[in-house]
Parts: C-alpha cells; sequence; structure tokens
C-alpha cells in the first residue's frame, strides 16, 4: 500500500469498433467510456452507480486488465493497468454478479481450491479460507456437492465466495448481488462491509445499479451514465444537492400521456412510470407551491390521485436531477 | 529469489489445480472408457485389414498400430487443448483465468497433463490391444532412443497445441473452424496410418513441421530397423524434434502474450458466442 489511491484514472476512454457489412448504415464506434477521472482512497467502499450500459463493466474490465483503454491512463494501486497488468493481477480480484464458475464435475470446494492454485495458495490456506467463506455464504453444509447440483443462486454464491480466496488488496464487485434473493443480498452486503471495515487499506470497488445497495454500503459513490461521471460524493453530500427540493412521488389512475408534466412551470425533474393498473409520477419540483399546477395537470387529464408521498431524496431522485430520467429506464445504447 | 520461488510455485499450483477437474473427471464419468478405447480400435483395425487385404508386410500392422495409438495424443492436443480456450470463454472461466497473476502456459499445461492421463491410457489400449488382436511384435533396438523420441514428439506436439490454443484468445468460431480443418488433414500428412516416406521428400519435409510425423517415423524406425521405410535416419529426425520443441515453446510463449494483448485491445477476451 505504497501508493496514496487505490484505484486512479486520469481521462480514461475506451471506444469500442463496430464491424458493420459493406452497404449497412450506422455508427462504426460506441464510445463506452470518455475522460472518466476518479480516485479511490485505500481502505474505501467505493461504488459506481450508473443504468445499464453506462460504462461500468467496461471500466471494471479496465481496471480487471481484460481490456485496454483506448485513451487516458488507469492505476491500480499505483500501477499502471496497461503497462504492467501481472503486477495489478496480484493484488486483485473480481466477481460479477450473474457469473458462475468452475466445472460442474467438481465439488463446490474442489472447483473453489482449483482457482486458490492459480493464486498459489498452499492447499492448507486454501482449505481454511474455502471453509471461512463457504460459512459466510451459506454453502458450508454444500461443501461436496457437485456444483452442477447447486441451484443459479448458490452457483453465484460460490462465485462470490471465490473472489474473497486471494483476500485481495483491492476487489471489483460489479453488481455482485444481480438476481439473488433479498435475504442472500442482505447477508452478502454485511459481508462486504464487514470485510472493508475489519481489514483496514482493503478496497472494494462495487458497481451497482441498486440505489439502496450504494446508499448502504459506500462510502463516496461516483454516478456515471453514457461513459461519463456526472457526481462523485458520499451518498450524503449527494443527496444534499437536493436539500432545498421538495420530492414527491404521486401514484394516479392509468393516464395515456405523460410528457407534458415534465413541462409544468415549478417542476425542475420529472419522471412518470405506467405500472400494472395505475401511473407513478415523481417530481422534484423547485418548491411545495408547484404542486398544486401538478394536481390540476393531474385532474386535466382525467386521472384520480391514488396515492401522495413527499419523501426525502434518495440516490435515485440524484441521478434523476444529474441525467433527467431514472436508473430503471433504458439508456437506448 | 523470492520472486522466482514465488513464480515457480505459482506456476506448478496451477498447474495441479488446472489439471485436477480432468484427472477427477475421469473417475466421475467413467463413459470416457468406452469412448477412448473401444472406438478409436475400431479406426485402427479398418487400416490393419487394408494392409492385410493387400498382402503387406506384417511390420505394416504395427505401423498402424503404432499410428493408432499416436493419434490419441493429436487429438487430445486439438480437443482437449487448443480448443479448450473457446470453451472456458463461453463458460465464463476464462476471464477468471486471465485476472489471475499466473501463466497462461502454466493453465495450459495443467489441462494438457490432466487430459493426457486418458489419453495415454487410450493409446496404451491401441497398443495392448492392437498387438495382442492383430499378433503384431515389436523389437525396440534401442529404449532410451525410443523414449526419448516419444517424450520430444510430446513435447513439441504440446507446443504447437499452445500456439493453437493462443488463436482461441482472439477468435471464436473462426478458430474452431480452423481446428476441424487441421484434424482430418494430419491424419494424411503425419502418416499416422502409413509411413510418411511414401508421400515424397518435399511434401514429407513440409509435413515434419506437424511433430507427429518425424516422432512417428522415428518410433517406427526404432521399432522395426529392417524395414527400411525411414523418411530420415533417427538421429536426424530427434535433432529436428529437439528444435521443433524448443521453437513451439518459445512461439507459443510469444503468441499467447501477443494475441491476448490483441484481445485485450480489441476488447475480445470475454466477448461469448464469438
Amino acid at each position: 500500500m505504497n501508493h496514496a489511491c487505490a484505484i486512479k484514472t486520469e481521462n480514461l476512454g475506451r471506444v469500442y469498433q463496430i464491424k458493420r457489412k459493406r452497404g449497412e448504415s450506422g455508427p462504426t464506434t460506441l464510445v463506452a467510456l470518455e475522460d472518466v477521472n476518479l480516485a479511490v482512497r485505500h481502505g474505501e467502499l467505493f461504488g459506481l452507480l450508473g443504468p445499464n450500459g453506462a460504462g461500468k463493466t467496461t471500466l471494471i474490465k479496465i481496471l480487471t486488465t481484460l481490456l485496454t483503454p483506448t485513451s487516458g491512463h488507469a492505476f491500480v494501486d499505483g500501477i499502471d493497468v496497461v503497462e504492467n497488468p501481472q503486477e495489478v493481477r496480484r493484488r486483485i480480484n473480481m466477481v460479477s454478479g450473474g457469473e458462475t464458475c468452475g466445472y460442474g464435475l467438481l465439488t463446490v470446494e474442489e472447483n473453489l481450491w482449483m482457482f486458490t492454485q492459480f493464486y498459489g495458495l498452499d492447499s492448507k490456506t486454501a482449505r481454511e479460507r474455502i471453509q471461512s467463506m463457504l460459512e459466510v455464504v451459506g454453502l458450508a453444509d454444500r461443501a461436496k456437492t457437485k456444483s452442477y447440483h447447486l441451484s443459479t443462486g448458490m452457483k453465484q454464491k460460490m462465485n462470490f465466495a471465490r473472489g474473497f480466496l486471494n483476500d485481495p488488496q483491492i476487489l471489483f464487485l460489479d453488481e455482485p448481488t444481480l438476481g439473488l434473493d433479498v435475504q442472500t443480498s442482505r447477508i452478502l452486503r454485511d459481508f462486504v462491509k464487514r470485510w472493508v471495515r475489519e481489514r483496514p487499506g482493503k478496497t472494494i470497488l462495487l458497481t451497482t445499479h441498486y440505489m439502496a445497495e450504494a446508499d448502504e454500503l459506500c462510502d463516496r459513490v461516483a454516478i456515471i451514465d453514457q461513459g461519463k461521471i456526472l457526481a462523485c460524493d458520499t451518498p450524503a453530500n449527494l443527496k444534499r444537492r437536493l436539500q432545498g427540493a421538495s420530492i414527491f412521488k404521486l401514484q394516479t389512475t392509468p393516464l395515456e400521456t405523460l410528457d407534458h408534466f415534465g413541462r409544468l412551470p415549478g417542476v425542475s425533474q420529472f419522471v412518470g412510470h405506467r405500472r400494472n393498473g395505475h401511473t407513478e409520477l415523481n417530481f422534484i419540483l423547485e418548491d411545495e407551491n408547484a404542486l398544486v399546477k401538478v394536481l390540476d395537470a393531474v385532474q386535466a387529464k382525467g386521472g384520480h390521485l391514488l396515492s401522495l408521498e413527499k419523501r426525502e431524496p434518495t440516490l435515485e431522485d440524484v441521478f434523476i436531477h444529474l441525467v433527467g430520467r431514472g436508473l430503471s429506464d433504458e439508456t437506448g445504447d | 529469489m523470492n520472486n522466482f520461488r514465488r513464480e515457480v510455485m505459482v506456476f506448478l499450483r496451477t498447474v495441479r489445480g488446472r489439471a485436477y477437474p480432468r484427472l477427477i473427471g475421469l473417475q466421475r464419468e467413467k463413459s470416457w472408457m468406452f469412448f477412448e478405447i473401444f472406438l478409436p480400435l475400431l479406426g485402427t483395425s479398418a487400416f490393419v485389414f487394408i494392409y492385410r487385404a493387400l498382402g503387406a508386410k506384417p511390420e505394416f500392422t504395427g505401423f498402424v498400430v503404432l499410428g493408432g495409438a499416436m493419434t490419441a495424443y493429436w487429438m487430445n492436443v486439438l480437443w482437449s487443448m487448443a480448443t479448450q480456450f473457446y470453451w472456458e470463454k463461453e463458460t465464463g472461466n476464462l476471464a477468471l483465468y486471465l485476472i489471475a497473476p499466473t501463466s497462461r502456459m502454466a493453465i495450459l499445461l495443467g489441462m494438457a497433463l490432466g487430459g493426457m492421463a486418458a489419453t495415454t491410457v487410450r493409446a496404451l489400449a491401441v497398443l495392448l490391444l492392437g498387438s495382442l488382436v492383430f499378433q503384431v511384435t515389436f523389437t525396440v533396438s534401442n529404449w532410451g532412443a525410443l523414449v526419448l523420441v516419444f517424450l520430444l514428439t510430446l513435447v513439441a506436439l504440446y507446443g504447437l497445441g499452445m500456439i493453437f490454443a493462443s488463436a482461441f484468445l482472439l477468435y471464436g468460431r473462426e478458430a474452431w473452424h480452423m481446428a476441424n480443418l487441421l484434424q482430418e488433414p494430419v491424419f494424411l500428412l503425419s502418416g499416422f496410418y502409413f509411413p510418411i516416406k511414401s508421400l515424397g521428400f518435399w511434401i514429407s519435409a513440409g509435413a515434419s513441421l506437424i511433430p507427429i510425423t518425424l516422432g512417428l517415423d522415428a518410433m517406427r524406425q526404432i521399432l522395426y530397423p529392417q524395414a527400411g521405410w525411414g523418411f530420415l535416419d533417427v538421429g536426424t529426425e530427434t535433432t529436428i524434434l529437439a528444435l521443433l520443441s524448443v521453437v513451439f515453446l518459445i512461439a507459443a510463449h510469444r503468441m499467447l502474450l501477443f494475441l491476448e494483448n490483441v484481445a485485450r485491445r480489441e476488447g475480445r477476451l470475454t466477448v461469448r458466442g464469438q
């Protein structure tokens, strides 16, 4: 831990070439990352929050040496990921949510043992760590089960355990709770928090599109969209940006059109969704007086108010405020 | 020195770790015995019957049985090592191998050694059963030379396999097609079932780039010194095999590094369904 930053990027960019057949129109490049500048301190649990296609996974692939940037620089523990990838690999590990690992014919502990060998762990240390991680993820009683007998969730838990076995200095968690049930997600989140707190100097970079996860876990959060970092601060500071604003969530009977709500006077941001049997309207208002106009507009469209909630700002509101749409909305890229 | 020792330990443990699934698979899925022993014997038998129908000398039966045994190693290199990176990429394991601070050659060597257990059983089965069924007698003129040629053939062959494997870091199905294309022509060019000399000097010389060509020819000469069907003398073939071993291993190391870097640049290391 000789360097001020665990992770640092300088004007990092990545452009993918898109191969098109002759005569096929459309762009020939896709900008996945553009001028990304990040500095993650040692011991931090740092969150990267953004919708699908925002560039989170591309950034992780660059930092874990699986991809090279097309511009700028990236450093992990002060080491350039392009110049010296092997040194970077000694310090890291990665878990991608929704992924499994290993071979179906091997048992859970055999699969995990195999991965420890790629880090040169002796078998005694490996088995101790495997046992301890299997207890964390609740797979201790499945240690001798062949992995093709495991459910998808259990395979994901095995993959999660794998990421901690080499005791990495810097761990990349790419949507680690994707597709897991609520209880398992909670257990894994608690462990991640404990792992960083109890081991000074260990760093985690977590990507997620679950706001609550980022809010609960992260010391700092960077909001990323379409390859650009839009904001980077503690969750509390990010939410403080909306301190003066009034945030309302309304549920109404189904409404045909929603476009006009964003243009009402006093509405600074608006996101609406048609849900099963009702419409949900989320507003960030300049002041509470604007609510009258909103309610009038609902009535004018023939809608009836089902519920009205004034709430504290969340990271999703910050995202809406910065981007003009919700995290769950498709980005189109 | 500590760094060197650490590197060596990581290398050896990686080999052990990656060989393990192959070895344990042999115990847990025993169906391989049927496919790896009985079926290859059928293919070899066909050529024996052809030679016998043509009234060829008994040595030719020995040539075929030896060729049938060595086929196993070529198949192992092609399908259990070279193309394996394709499957690893599709299952998501490749990315996990590549982010580990270990040598790619160690991973491939682990695959090779793990797979070699089944392959050697297959080769021995063809050799022993073939010898029994067709009453083949081998007279080993020089055991040391035979073992040396066999080992050099394997080293060069698996080096070549590592070069093929590097292509799968960059390509997907394209490399798969290449492996398919290589299978049958190599059966012909390396003289699995006939003495390579019968292809003429220049074709034989070209085919000698495939290590198993010279390996087989040298082993046949050692086992049947009187047959007079050797392409080059055993000493020359052994020297070329030693050179090929060194060249292929160095080339494999460089190709793995080079194509991994190209694949990282082009973003192909983790692209699935290529």
